[in-house]
């Protein structure tokens, strides 16, 4: 096979496999899901169809609020999070102060979600750090009050840690549609006519924007309506949200529960398939309403009192993340610190000696699945990526919808499925399983993060090397590579830090057999030993920095003396 | 109508001078300004709307008659600016379009009226309901004039207007424009690379970057 042939193989290949490793995993998962769910099951027993499960399942007491809830958290913690982007974008668009916040969404979305949710619970629990800076000067409080929050049977604190973490997600997903929708154009044309910078914005970007962010909302959402990791932490437990549930079914000593826990998964995607419906409902209903508003000439609409509420909010976002974090260091040294003392004083290392040892198995174990999943999904996504340049044809609409189909089927259904066909086929669960579950979430980030600016690249630099004789593969690896290298590795980082962030499929495609600082930092969550949640918590944050900060170093270290390569400051 | 007055004008990059103008344009008048690529050109034009980037740093005013205009926000300012790419919402149909861009007085059916007899100066009537996808791009042109001219602006900014028409429409479209802001009496700065522009305009022209 000669080098162009080979080269023409494996572009011609990646693509493929690339789509069956995102696709193949979750429709396999949920029909392997729901096989159980009518019965069928052979391994455990279950040979005919049934309605059996089904039936076992609607006598769970509470099974109606485990449903609200999750419906209700999940669009609620969408909506205002998609509400608080737009109004910000709209107020603050090209100014200083999104500029600042610009440079801070990767570190923001690089922090798991767990982390952000342990530290926000930290900070609003009791005898958090809140509670602690108004006592007892403004409460009165000498000892941590008696309320449930977090864990509030509503919900609350489960929507906003939601929403601090989706707020960064959107607005990074704003910033590379913005440019596609001609956004900067656009606000030109409509504040030249007279219209305020947000009624512009709502007006003339927001009804091309939307469309290109149509699919991370939808992500947003089916990610919201199922999450396990941040409702263990932050949401209710008589009754939890229906995926909690489900997972507590599935990990039930009697393996009889699993039939149940596979018709509990398929009400988990129904309930997520009919959020996502009332929002595409309300779409079309904002579309409809908007339409004579667009062309109404009302030039203004409340735009300082928007702007200071969408200010307020964002700060308030950014505020308890940043927060809850600092919270986290401090919980990590701290010794005795009693209410309602603000800091610990003095502060110890001891928290981190002893938890040394308890750190090193789950570190490794976090690097080595995150290494090897980051390192498949970087070398599939450049692979269609480069296969995409060669046909000269963008992604096409079906296979955008299977790049974010992981992102789109609730995680417990379809991992759920894949733990029962691996029981019926005897696959052993473990390291292997592990690393192919968190690569079908980590190849979608990888492949968003580097898409843009992979297409980006002027495709002269490759008929330059081609007219001076290179081949294909030598265009590829000496030119397009090392061009491309500061995308790819902040592309590997985040994709690293997801992997890192990843809950359920170590759990479930582990099977209690790998443990990780994020499976670590859940369960600890759940105990009682704060500083050790705090360790394990910081443990999860400083491994996807570490990503980030290799990420920067290195293209440094590499083109130091090649200034054309070097990032740009801005 | 007001002149536009461009009082002692410096805009710089980096700490160097990029360009400086002093220089009115009259209620009618169109100004042609030319000169070679990266010499601020397009630059100015976004200094008089309100659009100019924090990359570079402007002294001087700009007046237009009494009002001040480099310290209103971009909306405040009544001045219209007309891109080479006419930039329709694609998301509204030409009538949408345009009464985006109209100024909100009298009822709405009196307000369609005025778009329908805009349309029809221009001999689009037909097009109200269309796409603007669908337009040709000299009736693109017209719309983007039109939408400019119902928000009433005080001043019109032309950014290389003509450059994207194909050279049979060109001449048609440029004697359009320059008739209609002169019969609005409107001061206009036109920034082109084209001199064909500059003669149709039959204005001044300036050259930027003549000086060091």
């Amino acid at each position: 096979m000669s080098r162009a042939t080979s080269y023409r193989f494996t572009i011609g290949v990646l693509p493929w496999l690339t789509i069956a490793l995102l696709s193949l995993p979750v429709v396999s998962g949920v029909l392997g899901a729901m096989a159980p769910a009518f019965g069928y099951l052979p391994v455990l027993g279950g040979d005919s169809l049934t309605l059996a499960p089904w039936r076992q399942l609607l006598e769970v007491p509470g099974l109606a609020d485990m449903a609200r809830l999750s419906f209700v958290t999940g669009l609620a913690s969408a909506a205002l999070s998609l509400g608080l982007v737009v109004l910000f974008l709209g107020s603050f668009l090209h100014t200083a102060l999104y500029r600042r916040i610009q440079r801070w969404l990767s570190p923001l979305l690089a922090v798991p979600h767990a982390a952000a949710a342990i530290g926000l619970a930290f900070l609003l629990t009791p005898s958090g750090w809140v509670a602690r800076g108004l006592s007892p000067w403004a409460t009165g409080w000498q000892y941590p009050p008696d309320f449930a929050f977090p864990g509030d049977p509503w919900g609350l604190s489960l929507i906003l840690g939601l929403v601090i973490k989706e707020v960064p997600f959107l607005l990074l997903m704003s910033l590379a549609a913005l440019v596609q929708c001609q956004a900067h154009e656009r606000l030109k044309v409509a504040r030249s006519l007279g219209y305020r910078p947000l009624t512009a914005f709502l007006k003339v970007v927001m009804p091309g924007l939307y469309p290109l962010l149509r699919l991370p909302i939808y992500a947003v959402i089916a990610f919201a309506t199922s999450t396990v990791d941040v409702a263990m932490i932050l949401g209710p437990s008589t009754p939890s949200t229906l995926a909690v549930s489900v997972v507590g079914w599935l990990n039930d000593p009697s393996l009889s529960m699993r039939f149940m826990a596979s018709a509990g998964a398929m009400l988990q995607m129904l309930l997520t398939l009919a959020a996502l419906l009332t929002w595409w409902l309300l779409e079309r209903l904002v579309a409809l309403v908007s339409q004579s508003w667009w062309r109404d000439g009302r030039r203004q609409c409340g735009e300082r009192w928007l702007g200071g509420m969408a200010l307020t909010a964002m700060r308030l976002v950014l505020g308890l993340m940043v927060a809850g974090l600092a919270g986290l260091a401090l919980w990590s040294v701290a010794g005795y610190w009693p209410f309602p003392h603000f800091l610990p004083w003095p502060p110890t290392a001891h928290n981190w000696q002893a938890a040394a040892d308890d750190l090193v198995a789950p570190v490794w174990q976090s690097l080595s699945v995150a290494f090897a999943a980051t390192l498949l999904s970087v070398v599939l996504v450049l692979g269609s990526l480069e296969a995409e340049t060669l046909k000269q044809r963008p992604l096409r609409p079906w296979a955008q919808v299977v790049l974010y189909l992981p992102l789109l089927v609730p995680p417990v259904a379809f991992l759920f499925g894949l733990v029962m066909m691996q029981a019926q086929f005897g696959i052993r669960p473990g390291m292997a399983a592990v690393i192919a579950g968190h690569a079908v979430f980590v190849l979608p980030y990888v492949f968003l993060s580097l898409a843009e600016s992979y297409r980006r690249l002027d495709p002269r630099w490759s008929q330059q090397a081609r007219s001076l004789g290179a081949g294909p593969w030598r265009v590829f690896l000496r030119v397009r590579l090392p061009l491309l290298l500061a995308p790819i590795l902040t592309a590997a980082a985040v994709g690293f830090a997801v992997s890192i962030g990843q809950y359920l499929p170590t759990v479930l495609m582990g099977a209690g057999r790998v443990a990780t600082v994020t499976t670590e930092a859940v369960s600890l969550a759940s105990g009682g030993d704060r500083r050790l949640t705090a360790i394990f918590a910081l443990a999860q944050l400083l491994l996807p920095a570490l990503g980030f900060l290799l990420a920067m170093l290195v293209p440094r270290y590499l083109f130091r003396r090649r200034q054309g390569l070097l990032p740009r400051a801005d | 109508m007001a002149s536009l007055i461009l009082d002692d004008i410096v805009i710089e990059q980096d700490q160097r001078p990029l360009l400086s103008l002093d220089t009115t344009v009259a209620p009618g008048d169109v100004v042609t300004v030319m000169g070679p690529s990266g010499v601020g050109k397009s630059t100015l034009l976004a200094f008089i709307a309100g659009f100019l980037s924090p990359a570079f740093t402007p002294r001087g005013r700009i007046l237009l008659g009494e009002t001040r205009l480099d310290t209103l926000p971009a909306e405040q300012r009544h001045v219209g600016l007309l891109f080479q790419d006419p930039l329709l919402f694609p998301h509204l149909d030409v009538e949408g379009n345009l009464a985006f861009g109209m100024v909100r007085e009298g009822s709405r059916r009196q307000r369609r009226e005025r778009i329908h007899e805009a349309l029809t100066s221009v001999g689009l009537e037909a097009f109200a309901k269309r796409d603007p996808a669908t337009l040709s791009g000299g009736q693109k042109a017209r719309v983007a004039l039109l939408r400019v001219l119902l928000s009433q602006p005080r001043a019109i900014l032309l950014d290389e207007p003509f450059s994207k028409l194909d050279a049979e429409r060109r001449d048609e479209i440029r004697h359009w424009v320059f008739e209609r802001v002169r019969h609005y009496r409107l001061p206009t700065l036109m920034v082109t690379h084209d001199e064909a522009d500059a003669r149709a305009a039959g204005g001044r022209i300036i050259t930027l970057g003549d000086t060091p």
